[in-house]
């Protein structure tokens, strides 16, 4: 832009203005006519900007669905639909029978990408794992600090370095990772977008050049598509990578038009600009599924939308009151306002596809006269005032927080429960959270990894009473001691059957209102073929092809 | 004439350090942390999110913040943003010229329909024409911008299927960017149905924007052509025996145009204003939409940096229309 | 209206003859849109005084067998819910006239503060002139050169969302303008003659200030003022729209058409109805400003 001279500039300005002023004319006919996209080439109508390219930094999964679900693999991963692992990068793997060591055994021949500045000389091998893993552990790691700003979100935040002991390469094909205790979850965790594996040979070579930051900006994977370009807060272009170890994908580029409006995305898939759009509004969704032109998808979400009391405080420390509350709530009236038939009513904090879901649980009961009994019998027989703090944005577990909140106003009015509707930004209502001045909130969790551990420690464990991730505040011993017997444990079914018994507990106690799990959707046109739902919530395009 | 631009010019010191003071302080006296946001649900490891303080400065008293980013400033170091990680001036950079060609086509909408309207109206004044150029200008003075932004879209892009909902551009063009500017880059790739695509995105975007503009613009010009059109000299030509358009397009509308353009000129601030909901709603990837998410998410150096250079150019286009009013009208010089 | 033709007679003091609230009504009443303007404040003022009566519905009662009802015209629609139903089942009809008292509410209080805040400020300034005046006009300058709506919502967001919030960042917002409209008329008025007198009948500056010079620059500030309610009005819903204005149940216009938003497509009317109200509400003023501004001030005349 600096090349061009101000004189030349300008003379194109107006020779523009003229040509838009005589284009303007014909152009108003036929300005519908519905874009004929480039054969092969498959449009994704995102919801949001990637905060970046690199996998390790961030913690959203509109950046994990731009970057490492395209353009790495992990070691291990998720069968897509499901939560079960299959092997990735690793082909194999053994556990040691006291839990502590893994050993995986490498794929050989899997190729990394290209871009006019880098071409790999070799196929993935041990030193990219260690390489991947010690930049986010190791403060030695020459990338571990190259940007200001630049931490390990996930790594850090699930406390890896507490977990895993030292990893090692054993041989070129082989890697070795020690723990520091038994940890059952650390094969799903491996799973997660954070553990993708990136190319050694490329970071050294731009550090080598002098840009050690290129390697983060100009992503470099062996995922099925390679990066092309990116356009700030319009579109992400891939193309099909010939390397691919599970072989090319079947359409030649891919494109994501990031599109923050869903009534937008919601036109634009209509018209044919572009195929699969992400996160349709639900008050759309009856009109989707009638129309001939699109293929609505849907599947349970692993996640759980709740209202937590603080147990610590008056009057929430009583299990009466807490039981109370939860039959004075109409879910089957929140199902149908709010969610509007994308979810399904919540009796666990743990999502039914699950393993571990305890189905024998019955749920508290819309009953409100037994509620005022209950209510009653706890000593506030004229209710009492309280602040329900309300979920200020949209989320997956909730699509509109304050409507939830104007329900359950009205629900527990009823029964003589004065609530007074709170809101705060979303991130101080989440700072807010961890002091523990709330008195009941409404909140949600989004499963990363599939494996129940990952929602009663961080959500429900003592633990996490100090961390704030526990919002109910609530640390209950029994309840405490069989999940982390649990997480001790190796064999999933005898698990299975601890997380059975604390979700008993759990119930009786009734530290949350479980509300509901969201069922998520995804629409795409009929000539897209081969598309399957995740069950993390992130979009896979690689077997996806495009038949007209 | 010099001393007049000094004069002025000298005023835009203090204005501007009040304007950083201002943007400093709005954007760190709003509840919530820039830090927290970098994480979700999840929550934060502490040992990270003291580094993090640390790295973003954010740990120092706000005098010794306030400090270190005036003397960034001066610099000519805007910061890098706390999300992305890039830096604030070259993001703003990207951005703006998409806001430029959208102000701009939103100031063509309101100039090539208002000018013309207000002179209508003043020359039929009191007839059906000026009654109905009144009415519409006072409404769509009226009108909430996010309503009527949905409204268009509702009707135009959904119902009739005329126009794109969102965007600069089909995706499915590729035009390389050379200048940021849409409609100038697909014209220099010589792909004509990619310029067509652009053209036709920037049509509700414009028309949404410039609602407001074309309004005040049609009023202020029907007044200020009546005011004109009693003077003398107006007169004294139309005595003279010249013609009837003659005398309306040479000499009444050039005295008439003076307070136009002044109230053009006050337009840009608000055109940039109103930029932030239009673009939001348009999906538009400009400078107004990127504040936005930069507010909600608490990017301190993106707001304080944002706002620094959008009050920049308003300052600036304000000086200039100054100026120009007082080459146009020296009376003002001495003012 | 009382208060501000009362204004006005105060005032026009010196003049005699016809009686200036008189004059005033036959210059007001010349300009049909000034009288439909005023019409419809009257209407609006009616509705928000007697919106408990006049409604149909407590604003808040949710009836939650008939949630988005269509208007009765339409298809499917219930001449129990003339205006449709909300998503959770509340009579839009009612929401909206309850609405208009918290509109109106908004406009008056917010127009008020800034109106004395300004009125104040454009005093000191226009009448001390010097540093007090540099310092005053240069931080209008500086709230001027920030887009208007981002420092609404700047001010809402540290004062934390809520209606009374909302009116306060308005009333900033609306501030520099009646600044420097108070200043110009101070100082254009300081001079004249009959301030000098007063100050020689040994006037103090605050009487001078506040009883001689204020009277007389009243007419432009009616004037912005009854524009201001509009611009007070269009930017509370503005930031209702942003979810920074009045907190759910309340049925504030901005909130509600914010709130609703995902049915634009499948129930239109839960987004058009506040949009067209709010319109409809801004025009009235938008009206009777343009007329109060013939009437009262010749020179103003557009």
């Amino acid at each position: 832009m600096q090349n061009i001279s101000i004189s030349k500039r300008s003379r194109r300005l107006r020779t523009a203005l003229a040509v838009a002023l005589a284009a303007a004319l014909p152009l108003a006919a036929g300005l519908g006519a519905g874009s004929a996209q480039a054969k092969g080439t498959l449009v994704y109508c995102s919801e949001g900007s990637p905060e970046g390219f690199q996998p390790q930094f961030f913690s959203t999964g509109t950046t994990f669905d731009a970057v490492s679900v395209p353009m790495f693999n992990r070691l291990v991963e998720f069968d897509i639909g499901t939560t079960n692992l299959v092997p990735a990068l690793a082909e194999s793997w053994t556990v040691s029978p006291d839990g502590k060591i893994i050993t995986f055994k490498l794929r050989r021949g899997v190729k990394f990408h290209s871009n006019a500045n880098f071409k790999p000389t070799r196929d993935f091998n041990a030193d990219d794992v260690l390489f991947s893993w010690s930049r986010m552990a190791d403060d030695a790691n020459p990338f571990h600090k190259i940007t200001a700003g630049q931490t390990f979100a996930y790594f850090e935040d699930m406390g890896m370095k507490n977990i895993v002991d030292k990893v090692e390469k054993l041989d070129d094909a082989t890697v070795r990772f020690t723990l520091k205790r038994p940890e059952a979850p650390f094969l799903a965790d491996m799973a997660m977008d954070f553990a993708s594996m990136l190319s050694k040979e490329y970071f050294d070579a731009m550090l080598k050049k002098g840009t050690p930051n290129a390697a983060d900006v100009y992503p470099i994977g062996t995922g099925p598509f390679e990066f092309v370009s990116y356009q700030k807060d319009a579109t992400i272009r891939y193309k099909a990578f010939d390397g691919h170890f599970r072989g090319r994908p079947k359409v030649d580029a891919l494109v994501y038009s990031i599109t923050r409006d869903a009534t937008a995305r919601y036109a634009k898939l209509k018209t044919g600009e572009c195929q699969v759009m992400a996160f349709p509004k639900p008050a759309d969704l009856a009109e989707m599924k009638a129309d001939p032109a699109l293929n609505v998808l849907q599947k349970e979400g692993l996640n759980i939308g709740y209202i937590a009391f603080n147990t610590e405080k008056k009057p929430f420390d009583n299990k009466l009151v807490r039981q109370a509350l939860n039959m004075a709530i109409d879910k089957d009236s929140i199902l149908k306002s709010v969610y509007q038939g994308q979810g399904q009513v919540a009796k666990n904090p743990i999502p039914p596809i699950l393993w571990s879901y305890n189905n024998a649980i019955k749920d508290y009961a819309f009953d409100i006269a037994k509620a005022k009994e209950l209510l009653a019998k706890a000593g506030y027989p004229n209710g009492f005032e309280v602040d329900l703090w309300y979920l200020p944005v949209t989320r997956p577990y909730n699509p509109d927080g304050k409507r939830m909140a104007e329900l359950i106003q009205a629900d527990w009015e009823k029964i003589g429960v004065k609530a007074k509707l709170v809101t705060y930004e979303w991130a101080e209502y989440r700072k807010r959270s961890k002091t523990g001045e709330q008195s009941v909130m409404m909140f949600g969790w989004s499963g990363d990894n599939g494996d129940p551990d990952n929602f009663f420690v961080p959500l429900l464990g003592c633990e996490a009473v100090k961390g704030g991730g526990n919002v109910a505040r609530w640390c209950n011993k029994d309840f405490e001691a069989l999940i982390i017997k649990a997480a001790q444990t190796p064999k999933q079914a005898d698990r299975a059957k601890l997380y059975e018994q604390a979700q008993v507990i759990f119930k009786e106690e009734a530290p949350w209102i479980t509300v509901a799990h969201s069922i998520r959707f995804d629409p795409v046109r009929k000539e897209v073929k081969g598309y399957k739902m995740d069950a993390t919530a992130h979009h896979y395009f690689n077997s996806v092809e495009i038949v007209k | 004439m010099l001393a007049f631009v000094l004069r002025r010019a000298a005023l835009i010191v203090p204005t501007f350090v009040g304007v950083t003071l201002l943007a400093f302080a709005l954007i760190h006296l709003i509840p919530g942390d820039p830090v927290e946001n970098l994480s979700g649900e999840r929550g934060m490891d502490p040992e990270r999110r003291a580094r993090l303080l640390h790295e973003f400065g954010l740990d120092k008293s706000l005098p010794q913040q306030y400090a270190e980013y005036v003397g960034q400033v001066l610099s000519g170091d805007l910061g890098t943003s706390l999300t992305t990680h890039e830096p604030v001036l070259a993001e703003f950079l990207t951005l703006f010229p998409a806001t430029i060609e959208l102000a701009f086509f939103a100031m063509m909408f309101a100039l090539l329909l208002g000018l013309p309207a207000g002179i209508v109206a003043a020359l039929k004044r009191n007839t059906v024409a000026d009654y109905a150029v009144m009415g519409v200008s006072l409404t769509g003075y009226s009108m909430p911008i996010f309503w009527w932004a949905l409204l268009l879209i509702l009707f135009f892009s959904v119902q009739l299927g005329w126009t794109p909902v969102s965007g600069r551009i089909s995706v499915e063009f590729d035009v390389p960017m050379a200048s940021g500017f849409m409609l100038l880059d697909t014209l220099r790739a010589g792909d004509w149905s990619a310029f067509r695509s652009a053209v036709s995105h920037l049509i509700l975007p414009s028309i949404a924007l410039g609602t407001i503009p074309l309004a005040v613009i049609a009023r202020m010009t029907r007044s200020s052509m009546l005011e004109v059109l009693r003077e003398d000299y107006v007169r004294t030509a139309r005595a003279k025996g010249l013609p009837y358009w003659e005398v309306v397009l040479v000499h009444a509308l050039r005295n008439a145009l003076i307070p136009v353009i002044t109230v053009i000129g006050l337009q840009v601030g608000l055109l940039l204003s109103g930029a932030i909901l239009t673009e939001t709603i348009f999906s538009w990837p400009g400078v107004g939409n990127w504040l936005i998410h930069g507010v909600q998410a608490r990017d301190y150096p993106v707001v304080q940096g944002g706002i620094l250079l959008v009050a920049a150019i308003v300052i600036s286009v304000n000086l200039i229309v100054d100026l120009l009013y007082g080459v146009v009208n020296p009376r003002i010089r001495h003012g | 209206m009382a208060e501000s033709t009362a204004a006005v007679e105060a005032g026009d003091d010196g003049y005699a003859a016809p009686g200036p609230l008189r004059e005033f009504w036959l210059a007001y009443s010349q300009s049909r849109g000034a009288l439909i303007g005023l019409a419809l404040v009257v209407a609006l003022v009616v509705l928000a005084l007697g919106a408990d009566v006049i409604a149909p519905y407590p604003p808040n009662e949710q009836y939650r067998q008939s949630t988005l009802v269509p208007p009765a015209w339409h298809a499917g629609g219930s001449s129990a819910f003339l205006l449709g139903t909300d998503p959770v089942g509340r009579d839009m009809l009612s929401r909206l006239i309850h609405g208009t008292r918290l509109s109106l509410l908004i406009g008056a209080i917010s127009v008020t503060i800034s109106l004395f805040l300004g009125v104040l400020l454009g005093m000191l300034a226009g009448y001390l002139r010097g540093l007090t005046e540099t310092f005053i006009m240069r931080l209008m300058d500086v709230m001027l050169a920030l887009p208007s709506l981002l420092l609404a919502i700047a001010v809402v967001a540290i004062l934390g969302p809520g209606l009374a919030n909302a009116m306060y960042a308005i009333a900033i917002v609306l501030l520099p303008h009646y600044v420097r409209l108070t200043r110009a008329a101070v100082m254009a008025e300081a001079g004249k003659e009959y301030v000098d007198s007063s100050r020689i009948a040994g006037a103090g500056p605050l009487r001078l200030m506040f009883s001689t010079i204020l009277p007389n620059c009243t007419a432009p500030l009616i004037v912005q003022a009854t524009l201001g309610f509009s611009t007070a009005i269009l930017d509370a819903a503005a930031l209702g729209f942003l979810g920074l204005g009045a907190q759910p149940p309340t049925p504030e216009w901005g909130s509600m058409l914010a709130g609703a938003l995902e049915f634009i497509q499948r129930a239109s009317w839960v987004v058009t109805f506040p949009g067209l109200a709010i319109l409809v509400t801004v025009l009235a003023f938008n009206l009777m400003g343009d007329g109060l501004r013939d009437a009262l001030d010749p020179k103003l005349k557009r």
